[in-house]
């Protein structure tokens, strides 16, 4: 059983609801983090925790796009290709990631490292092309840049570009004339 | 050139500056939650942000005051109040920053409204992709109950907050208010038909009011300088205060800049933008986020405010400005937005779900030379039968950037299906096969 040993998680998300479902997306959440994607005995798992029916939990899950009905990747490469950042060079950027990684959109790398997706907007529209890779953000991005990403994620697991709390402009301007 | 002072980066952009508690408590955090509870009546708060004019950030533009007035009073049960950090609007990221860089900021601004409209729970309701925040916000929390500004009996004053801080999982729709409280009840967010509305039916059926992340930080500062000083800035009586205006696309400088909403586009574009990044001119801009209708250069001494923006044929919205240069196939920008719009439709309304799609059919052979002559009309056609037809805005939205770029670029759409019509007068006929 996938939730056994995050009890106490489960009991401090139960706590935060009145209504039992609302612990749903939490624990949809907490299952991917435990097994890289939500799988069937999860979901099971779930409606047994918030009495519900599988049926129930699945439809819930796949209206969510951020939950990977199938296993991936150890890292999941997400790539945003909405205007903002397409106006700054995403595009010939997931080109680039096509053909460096050798896979198509939503596949994975043959030694299971990496999983290649598009998205729309992440949030980061003033500091594009960006992607997010697992939990983190990279921004400001060009060949050079992802290519070291890459890198570093598979020489050690861990990269240091990745983004910090957010601010841009790093020293605002108070000054405007109106 | 004329100084103001910021209102909501004001702390982050002092030096030294981390979020944490003791830094936010420095430059007099968490003084406004003091000064009220259980000295100023919940309802005078409620007067006061209506006094301020305070209008949501998210999008809408709703007044906060007002929203917050809709609540019942006598009401028995639980009330809720749920924090829109569900930020997902493209050329949107300002309540990105405002969470990590300040996130006790908008904490006493949840705790002080809870107390205003009589909630003692509260939901953070935050887009999925952003790990960061939410451990900060997370984080913050957990300082704040710790030290007795968040939890039970605050201050000793009786009054209780617990704020909790919910994950979505990717859908844009869930920044919609009632497909918010969907999702937050555990089901596929799809917005509700209103009436009622979730000032009497909201969460779990209680009275809930949701308010955008920078429309909640607003709030310590209304208190702590008063309605009047806060309806002094901008273009009051209907537009007051500053906005943090999101800066995106073919500039200099792209960024988060806060303005009083009497600014205007040339302000933020030319002067704290920096202006274009090349030697190219300013073709086209965005002045609300994606669901607001594009403008064109003769709009740039526009003011940001909802109702000079609105007078323009667009709207203020989320306070997303995207810029585009010559060159800029806006045939192409608007196909890049429908095909957010298709991707994130949540799928309840016939209109939108399909229409959607077949707008994003019609951009894509208009722009790969394949359009027909009657596609203009047939786009028109759609537009008109989306709009004011869904549930919720979401119809609405998605329909500003054909209508919008057909209005100004129209001439774009017809070069590329004058364009089509000739390469397939010199395509090989597919011969048509007799079958007697």
């Amino acid at each position: 059983m996938i939730f056994d040993k995050h009890q106490e998680t489960v009991d401090d998300i139960l706590s935060r609801y009145p209504v039992k479902r609302s612990a749903m997306l939490p624990l949809l959440n907490l299952a991917q983090k435990e097994e890289g994607y939500v799988s069937q005995a999860a979901m099971r798992e779930i409606a047994g925790i918030l009495d519900l029916t599988p049926p129930q939990v699945f439809e819930t899950a796949t209206f969510y796009t951020m939950l990977n009905l199938k296993p991936i990747g150890k890292f999941h490469i997400q790539v945003c290709r909405s205007l903002m950042c397409a106006l700054v060079g995403a595009d010939p950027l997931i080109e680039w990631l096509h053909k460096h990684l050798g896979i198509g959109m939503g596949q994975t790398t043959g030694d299971k490292l990496f999983t290649l997706s598009t998205v729309e907007c992440l949030g980061s529209c003033g500091t594009g092309p960006m992607m997010q890779i697992n939990d983190d953000y990279y921004e400001r991005l060009t060949e050079e840049r992802v290519g070291l990403i890459l890198r570093d994620l598979r020489e050690s697991g861990d990269c240091s570009m990745k983004s910090g709390p957010f601010m841009v402009p790093e020293r605002g301007e108070g000054v405007v004339s109106s | 050139m004329k100084t103001f002072d910021k209102i909501l980066l004001t702390n982050m952009e002092r030096p030294g500056y981390t979020g944490s508690l003791s830094d936010y408590e420095g430059t007099g955090g968490y003084k406004a939650l003091k000064t009220v509870l259980g000295n100023v009546p919940p309802n005078d708060i409620v007067e006061m942000v209506k006094k301020s004019g305070l209008r949501g950030r998210g999008g809408a533009g709703f007044p906060t005051g007002v929203k917050w007035g809709f609540i019942p009073k006598d009401h028995p049960g639980p009330k809720y109040l749920c924090c829109n950090a569900d930020e997902s609007e493209p050329g949107t990221f300002k309540d990105r920053q405002l969470m990590e860089r300040d996130p006790h900021q908008i904490l006493e601004g949840i705790a002080i409204s809870c107390y205003a409209i009589g909630a003692q729970t509260a939901y953070i309701y935050i887009r999925g992709e952003f790990r960061l925040a939410t451990k900060i916000l997370e984080r913050a929390i957990a300082e704040a109950n710790q030290v007795g500004h968040l939890g039970s009996d605050i201050y000793g004053s009786g009054i209780t907050v617990h704020v909790y801080v919910h994950v979505g999982a990717g859908a844009y729709i869930c920044g919609e208010e009632t497909a918010l409280l969907e999702s937050l009840e555990g089901k596929r967010g799809k917005p509700r038909t209103k009436p009622p509305f979730p000032a009497t039916h909201g969460l779990y059926q209680k009275p809930t009011v949701v308010n955008n992340v920078e429309t909640l930080a607003n709030v310590p500062h209304i208190v702590n300088r008063g309605a009047e000083w806060f309806a002094s800035i901008g273009a009051p009586p209907k537009s007051t205060g500053t906005r943090v205006f999101c800066l995106s696309g073919h500039v200099k400088r792209p960024g988060n800049y806060e303005l009083p909403v009497n600014a205007t586009f040339r302000d933020l574009i030319y002067e704290l933008g920096g202006g274009m990044r090349s030697d190219k001119p300013l073709k086209a801009f965005i002045p609300g986020g994606a669901s607001a209708p594009f403008l064109t250069p003769d709009h740039v001494d526009v003011q940001l405010d909802f109702e000079s923006v609105a007078l323009a044929g667009s709207m203020s919205g989320s306070g997303g400005i995207t810029v585009m240069e010559e060159g800029t196939s806006m045939v192409w920008a608007a196909l890049r937005l429908m095909e957010f719009f298709y991707h994130e439709s949540c799928g309840k309304c016939t209109p939108c779900r399909e229409g959607s799609a077949w707008i994003v059919q019609i951009l894509q052979r208009i722009l790969n030379k394949q359009g027909r002559p009657e596609d203009l009309r047939t786009l028109t056609e759609i537009c008109e039968n989306i709009g004011g037809r869904t549930v919720c805005a979401f119809g609405d939205a998605e329909i500003a950037p054909v209508q919008s770029t057909l209005k100004y670029w129209r001439a774009e759409y017809e070069v590329l299906i004058e364009e089509a019509e000739a390469l397939k007068t010199s395509r090989k006929e597919i011969p048509v096969l007799s079958l007697s």
